[in-house]
């Protein structure tokens, strides 16, 4: 019998292997690191008088709590700047290289791993951030972690882990003009619900997984963690290769070839078996939207907000009920009547060059409405370049958009100085729906950045196909 | 870290599934998160509510938290557990965790139990029936009692060694350098490396 791609991985990296209800000891390959998350990692490593073992394959970044309205902006959380300059201590301290704001390569921690040329087919990559299934993309095997583990990691460059099943997420066909990569992922979430995929790696395939781009791919793995999933995988292609290619720090030559052809071996072999298969129809897949308070609670932008009786089991029921109470949302309502007042494009899940361009797109010759408050920040100061570059920030801000200079999590996760209000409203290109997530009584719909721009157009939930031809 | 033997203490009901980390401790208080001295964002929005379980003098005292579904998902925020531990829970049981919140809680020494839906759905019914109900967790024979009822529970046997003996795993681990090191001559040597090598 054949293996899997996480199999080949998690066999490659297996230092000492646990035994019967044992967990397995797995070697890590690349370790992220970002400011909200590490000091009481590197606090304990000094109580114990230890030392980071492989500074070389460790890197930092800030991303989380910084702000990016300008270089200088203010921290408005003293508890927040507090936590940058430990990162860039520790960092120092250990030997780590950090990448500060305003640095070429600062960004989004899941954003400047690719870009660097640092994630590749068959490594492994823990990251203190639930967000790190991104990488999977690469057909490497990245999970997050919590701060012990960190710790952990910084110790021994180990994990010890249990080895989780293989589940197929086969998607078939083509997505249709107007279908993305997320709502491809939300569809799948909300049909398989939060922990539809507890337990397990899902490897992604099938025709409409082969057609996306590596950006596309990012984004699909991103949210695997939404499904309670351990980690997501791409089988290794053309278009992954095609991707590093242009990547810095790339072998050349002969040395690339072979390369290549380990990467390619790494796929998941014909008759390797998966512990469970769903099988999506890409082609019945339309732009998705959020209603409730977990993104397993989302459903097509032309549907109407479910009532609780359309679930079958109590807690599902119980928790409609708490989540259209929160979201103020009436059963029965068409979700294109539903007004909003923010627009969040960007965070790990679509704040790539791709999410800018399908939200410029979008917005090119319209404007957004009155009274919403749209914010665009790139995943990266390398995305922010190549906006600019390609002429997207005057595309933004024409339409009276505020397109962020640094980047940075911001509206994602309310740890910077972009936190909603309360009772405010956004369509957020963001990978949680969480009640307070942007914002303390903040109402959160998820969707595409296609949708995001669109619903900023009219100010309503919106998708991009409603909003006609009303271009300047 | 505290060996975790047997616990016998009082639960608190949450009768919500779906409990994500952002719920536990919302962002804006993990930076500012301190183990010692006052002050806690544990549950801290839901806590506006005076309905709230937390909130109800009879389940002051309680060291054993009670869940729905999918406890812990989200974030992979490690405060969400030492904000439990601070508010001096030892013990969630919930029929379902979130991975990284479960291993993050294993670490510390906050044990996560999974148990039947059937049985949470028990033990709520009886705390909220009586709130001095002893619920006894056992980690040696991997049960959990209260009232007539043992209920069994799995947990990863590595863990549950650590967890009995208080185990420093980073220094459990360091006595297997010698086969790290040998994993690491053997990397492929065109592995990306963030700086040039120590």
């Amino acid at each position: 019998m054949g293996s899997t791609l996480a199999q080949k991985v998690w066999a490659g990296h297996t230092v000492r292997r646990g035994g019967s209800g044992g967990d397995d000891l797995l070697y890590v390959d690349l370790h992220l690191l970002h400011e909200v998350n590490t000091p009481r990692a590197f606090d304990g490593l000094r109580a114990a008088g230890r030392t980071v073992r492989r500074p070389d394959l460790t890197v930092g970044t800030e991303g989380h709590n910084v702000p990016t309205i300008s270089l200088n902006g203010l921290f408005d959380d003293p508890a927040g700047r507090r936590q940058a300059a430990q990162l860039r201590d520790n960092c120092d301290a250990f030997g780590i290289p950090v990448h500060r704001r305003g640095d070429d390569g600062h960004g989004i921690v899941h954003v400047i791993g690719p870009e660097q040329g640092l994630v590749r087919p068959g490594m492994t990559v823990v990251c203190c951030d639930s967000h790190t299934t991104t990488l999977g993309a690469f057909g490497a095997l990245a999970f997050g972690i919590g701060t012990s583990q960190v710790e952990h990691v910084l110790a021994t460059q180990t994990l010890w882990t249990g080895r989780p099943g293989d589940m197929a997420v086969t998607v078939t066909g083509t997505l249709p003009a107007g279908a993305t990569a997320k709502d491809l992922v939300m569809t799948l979430i909300a049909r398989i619900g939060t922990g539809g995929g507890q337990g397990h790696i899902i490897e992604y395939r099938g025709e409409a997984v082969d057609a996306l781009s590596m950006e596309g791919r990012m984004t699909l793995c991103n949210m695997s963690v939404e499904a309670g999933s351990k980690a997501g995988v791409v089988g290794p292609d053309e278009t992954t290769f095609a991707y590093l290619r242009t990547r810095p720090g790339m072998p050349e030559g002969a040395e690339w070839d072979a390369e290549v052809a380990y990467w390619k071996s790494l796929r998941t072999d014909p008759d390797a078996v998966f512990d469970r298969e769903v099988v999506l129809d890409a082609s019945t897949i339309r732009p998705y939207v959020s209603w409730g308070t977990n993104p397993a609670q989302s459903v097509p932008v032309d549907a109407r907000v479910p009532g609780p009786d359309e679930f079958d089991s109590p807690e599902e029921r119980a928790a409609a009920e708490r989540a259209l109470a929160y979201m103020d949302l009436r059963p029965g309502r068409r979700l294109q009547d539903v007004g909003i007042d923010t627009v969040f494009v960007g965070s790990c899940t679509n704040g790539r060059i791709e999410d800018l361009r399908a939200a410029a797109e979008v917005l090119r010759g319209r404007r957004v409405a009155d009274g919403v408050r749209m914010l665009v920040v790139p995943g990266s100061a390398a995305m922010h370049r190549q906006a600019v570059d390609e002429g997207l920030d005057k595309v933004f801000t024409g339409a009276g958009a505020d397109f962020r200079p640094i980047a940075g999590c911001s509206m994602c996760c309310g740890l910077n100085e972009d936190r909603m209000k309360a009772g405010q409203r956004a369509v957020s290109t963001s990978n949680r729906n969480f009640e307070g997530r942007q914002g303390k009584r903040a109402r959160t719909h998820i969707a595409s950045p296609a949708v995001a721009a669109a619903s900023a157009v009219t100010g309503r939930i919106t998708a991009p196909a409603d909003l006609g031809d009303g271009r300047s | 870290m505290n060996p975790f033997t047997v616990h016998v203490g009082t639960a608190l009901p949450l009768r919500r599934g779906n409990v994500d980390t952002d719920q536990i401790i919302p962002a804006r208080f993990v930076p500012y998160f301190q183990l010692t001295g006052q002050g806690n964002g544990l549950f801290a929005d839901w806590r506006d509510d005076p309905a709230f379980a937390t909130n109800q003098p009879q389940f002051q005292g309680a060291t054993i938290l009670v869940a729905g579904n999918e406890f812990g998902t989200g974030s992979s925020r490690e405060s969400a557990v030492w904000a439990l531990q601070k508010a001096g829970f030892l013990v969630v049981l919930a029929p379902r965790f979130g991975d990284i919140f479960r291993e993050n809680a294993l670490m510390r020494g906050l044990l996560p139990v999974r148990l039947p839906a059937l049985a949470i759905e028990l033990l709520w019914s009886l705390t909220e029936a009586d709130p001095t109900l002893p619920v006894t967790v056992d980690l040696e024979t991997q049960q959990v009692r209260f009232a007539d009822r043992t209920e069994a529970f799995e947990i990863p046997e590595a863990a549950r060694r650590r967890l009995l003996d208080g185990t420093d795993t980073i220094g459990d681990t360091l006595r297997h350098e010698a086969d790290i090191t040998l994993h690491e001559r053997a990397r492929r040597p065109l592995l990306p490396r963030t700086r040039s090598a120590v």
